[in-house]
């Protein structure tokens, strides 16, 4: 079975008579282990959709199945905990704590979990060494790089071993080389600690090291490509094509 | 059109002004029932004494508003300055619409107006209701008359209210002004965009400054509460200074410490949210530390006044009963020409001034008692306790014990005769026996270790031995404290008449009901001043107090001290909550993404409250602990200043002040927090 299935999403904003659909009827769904690449123009619906699975956001209709688990009828504590126990974010700010360093802010992921402390230091220093920010764990946000601080921010997203990591524009405040050097993280994430990644981008480099790629337009699914067995090289030229197709302001994007 | 922009304004960011108008309101509230007491009390039946009590409580009122004003202007420019960096980016926006500076400083201007209009209307309704309250309270203390009383308004407090709060107001108008007229485009706009970088002090040289700060502390503490046989003004300014200046470098470093202790604590510092939450508290302590050492400082300035001021008062009152037994008490004595000494008073007889104007003072009384005291040449508290006083008075915290002082005998029929007469306990002597009574405070104790090996006394040609290895606790005369230093009781037999010194009478009227007694007083005090002022003899000191008249002294200090220990301590503590309920709301509003991102996390809302509620709770206990901490310290001391005046305990007035503080910084607490839980939870 599937690790996340969406069936019939749809997000509606405003009322009666200024309608906004945000999403409208979007069904996907996720394995595990896939590290899937959301794309579409501004307003096209992604970071909507991806807050409806993140629980941030609820759903005007249909359901979203986590395992066995209908999120959306979450509420509350079990909402939270579900939050706290399921999910790993990843944000295009960051999102870090500025009065803490980045072990605490690690560390803090945990502790809210209320894991004892000796297990909670391990679990700091072990994916800490696998997105290379070692060096920095005593550091405070703002005595870091871009690339650093989201780097802390991934670690604290899978350090509680989610099952699912969701990342929204996580390039999206980064320079060219930081955001090469994350996204090669993420990369080792899905393939060595086999973490399920759904990244929200509308950048089509960023988007080339998923493994699947969704297309959103006007709130549709509009296309989805599999990388397979091509290298990223090929997969980034056919993103560039259905980006290409999809037109308008997503070419801008680039 | 500025008008309504400034209202809207106002009502945008009505949550940071919630707090500022509420202080506003609760100062002019303050002010204004302070100022009218006078017109407040008119209309409620007063004596003589008690109308002059009211006009020296209403001038002292109207000095020390001088005062509150300034504390109350120093808080409004602190809490409007603090306000309008809130809104940097707002007159930023202003000025890249193209609104020049004047028309910013007037929008300001007339922000301020409204506030000020609307502050004085809304405080001084609550006064002009409270201030009834106040009458009944007054009228209560005075056990006064109110049948006659009217709700009242006082123009003249009104006046003096708006032109104080006006004074400051405009103050501010000026200072607002004067900040835009200076301010650049460019900072405005950044100021907007909070630097992310965050005030870290290392904390081991944190740990070592606390470390420091506390031994200094500790020292000026020991100066003044423990070594003050030793303390001089010099002294005591320096252990002023140091107090003050290690308070700063104690929040200074506090947090740090804290930080790093916790820290070191790992099961504790990694459970749920705690990491987050003493990270908050240490960023907001660090960043308000001059503002914490003066909070610190007026809290415990508070403290000491409030508890000295309820204390004062209930000792006065309470003294009176215990210590004023009967209602008239007189003594007279002649200026003694061949003695060596100056200020030597003895012999004469009250009987003998009234009978040279024909008339009796035992006409006026019905029961009484008249005696003397008696010496044999000069007997001091040094002599009597010889080598041994500095052992003897080395424990005692009283300041008679540092006093020398002369002891008198008395005669054992006239003590019981005057113990006849207060309803207290009399006593046995044997031949050749003495006893010694006293009441000041931390002169029985004294009395009692220098009774413990029953020494002899020899005075009169005579050698005595103590009946009793306890000091009675009592006094012959009566007075509104507990004051006796000592006496002497000796046999009958063992004084005769050469030796006489002072001259008393100590009696009651012969009335039972309140007013016959007042009546009886004024016949007997008139007879007292008219006979003594017409005495014939040069050289003589006379002294009268009556019980009636000691129990409006007692009444009226007490209620001045109260009163004006009350306004101070209210203006003080409004301050404080103030400074910090407008701190610890902005920070949470700073604050709201760090919440925003908790909740992405999934922490639940029961923890966020938690931490929001020991952020606050830290926050405004911290400079309460060590205010508290400095007060105990200030009232050891003060206890030895006050031992003169004060036999009462300590308890009641410390649980009344902390009633106060309770009920005031509390209630800026529990504002502070729910306000900030308001603010956190807003947006989702």
């Amino acid at each position: 079975m599937s690790l996340l299935r969406l069936n019939n999403i749809e997000k509606y904003y405003g009322n009666r008579s200024n309608l906004t659909k945000a999403v409208d009827d979007i069904s996907f769904s996720v394995e595990k282990g896939e590290f899937t690449a959301i794309m579409g123009a501004s307003g096209s619906g992604k970071t909507t959709l991806l807050n409806c699975i993140s629980t941030i956001d609820r759903v005007t209709a249909g359901h979203i199945f986590l395992e066995d688990t209908d999120i959306t009828t979450l509420k509350g504590k079990a909402l939270n905990k579900f939050r706290r126990e399921k999910l790993g974010f990843i944000f295009q700010d960051f999102n870090l704590m500025d009065t803490l360093t980045a072990y605490e802010n690690i560390a803090l992921a945990l502790s809210i979990q209320k894991r004892p402390a000796n297990e909670i230091d391990k679990a700091v220093k072990t994916v800490a060494e696998q997105l290379g920010i070692t060096d920095v764990l005593s550091k405070y946000p703002y005595q870091m790089s871009g690339g650093q601080k989201q780097r802390v921010a991934s670690a604290r997203a899978i350090v509680t071993e989610p099952k699912l990591v969701l990342a929204d524009e996580p390039t999206g405040a980064l320079d060219s080389k930081s955001s090469k050097m994350l996204l090669e993280r993420f990369n080792y994430l899905n393939k060595e600690q086999n973490a399920t990644i759904i990244m929200v981008t509308h950048d089509s480099f960023t988007a080339s090291y998923a493994s699947r790629v969704l297309f959103i337009k006007d709130g549709k699914l509009f296309n989805e490509i599999i990388r397979g067995e091509s290298s990223r090289k090929e997969f980034f030229d056919k993103i560039i094509n259905v980006v290409t197709l999809l037109g308008g302001d997503m070419s801008d994007a680039l | 059109m500025l008008f309504k922009i400034s209202l809207s304004n106002i009502r945008k960011s009505i949550k940071d002004y919630a707090v500022y108008f509420f202080t506003l309101v609760l100062g002019v509230a303050i002010f204004y029932v302070f100022n009218a007491i006078e017109t407040q009390t008119a209309f409620i039946k007063m004596n003589e004494t008690q109308r002059e009590i009211i006009n020296i409580l209403t001038q002292a009122v109207s000095g020390v508003s001088v005062f509150v004003a300034i504390v109350l202007g120093l808080l409004i420019v602190y809490a409007s300055r603090f306000l309008m960096k809130r809104r940097n980016k707002e007159f930023a926006l202003y000025m890249m619409l193209g609104m020049s500076k004047w028309r910013i400083s007037a929008l300001l201007l007339c922000e301020t107006v409204i506030i000020g209009i609307g502050s004085l209307v809304v405080g001084i309704l609550i006064g002009t209701g409270l201030s009834q309250v106040m009458s009944a309270v007054v009228a209560n203390m005075f056990e006064a008359d109110m049948n006659d009383y009217r709700f009242t308004v006082s123009a003249s407090a009104i006046t003096k209210t708006i032109i104080y709060f006006g004074i400051m107001y405009v103050v501010v108008m000026l200072r607002s002004g004067v900040v835009i007229s200076k301010c650049r485009l460019i900072t405005l706009m950044n100021s907007g965009r909070r630097s992310e970088k965050i005030t870290m002090k290392n904390p081991w040289l944190c740990v070592i400054v606390f470390l420091i700060s506390a031994a200094v502390l500790g020292w000026a503490y020991y100066m003044v509460g423990w070594d003050y046989a030793h303390l001089n003004s010099k002294k005591m300014l320096l252990a002023i200074a140091l107090g003050a200046v290690s308070t700063f470098f104690i929040f200074w470093s506090v947090a740090g410490m804290l930080l790093r202790v916790i820290m070191s604590a790992k099961g504790i510092y990694h459970r749920g949210l705690n990491s987050f939450t003493f990270r908050q508290i240490s960023s907001k302590v660090n960043t308000t530390v001059a503002s914490m050492t003066v909070i610190c400082l007026m809290l415990f300035v508070t403290i000491c006044t409030l508890s000295t001021a309820f204390t004062i008062r209930n000792s006065l009152n309470k003294g009176v009963e215990d210590n004023f037994p009967a209602d008239f008490y007189g003594y007279f004595a002649l200026y003694l020409h061949d003695s060596d000494d100056l200020d030597r008073y003895g012999t004469g007889d009250i009987d003998d001034v009234y009978a040279q104007q024909n008339m009796s003072i035992y006409d006026d009384f019905g029961e009484c008692c008249h005696f003397h005291d008696y010496a044999d040449g000069r007997l001091t508290l040094d002599d009597l306790l010889g080598d041994r006083r500095e052992e003897m008075t080395a424990d005692s915290v009283s300041v008679y014990a540092m006093m020398d002082f002369d002891i008198s005998f008395l005669k054992l029929s006239d003590y019981n005769a005057l113990m006849k007469l207060y309803g207290m306990k009399q006593i046995e002597l044997a031949d050749g026996e003495y006893a010694i009574c006293a009441n000041a405070s931390g002169m029985p104790e004294i009395y009692d270790k220098f009774l413990e090996d029953s020494p002899e006394i020899t005075s009169f040609g005579k050698s005595f031995k103590p009946s009793s290895k306890k000091c009675i606790r009592n006094s012959f005369y009566p007075d509104m404290q507990p004051s006796n230093t000592g006496a002497i009781i000796v046999p009958d037999s063992a004084v005769s008449e050469e030796y006489r010194g002072i001259d008393y009478f100590v009696g009651n009227y012969s009335a039972t009901d309140k007013k016959g007694k007042e009546a009886a007083e004024k016949t007997a005090r008139e007879n007292w001043d008219y006979t003594m002022r017409l005495y014939q003899g040069d050289g003589y000191m006379r002294h009268l107090e009556t019980r009636i008249e000691a129990a409006n002294d007692a009444v009226g200090i007490g209620a001045i001290v109260t009163f004006l220990g009350i306004y101070i301590g209210f203006i003080f503590l409004v301050s404080c909550g103030a400074i910090l309920a407008l701190k610890e709301l902005s920070e949470s509003a700073d604050s709201l993404p760090r919440y925003t991102m908790l909740r992405k996390l999934g922490v639940e809302e029961k923890e966020i409250t938690k931490s929001i509620f020991r952020q606050s709770g830290i926050f405004f206990l911290l400079p309460l602990l060590l205010a508290c901490l400095h007060s105990y310290v200030g009232m050891r001391f003060g206890k030895v200043g006050l031992s003169m005046i004060v036999g009462s305990g300590y308890t009641k007035p410390i649980l009344f002040t902390a009633g106060v503080l309770i009920m005031i910084y509390g209630g800026y607490f529990l504002l502070t927090f729910l306000g900030s839980k308001a603010i956190v939870k807003e947006q989702k």
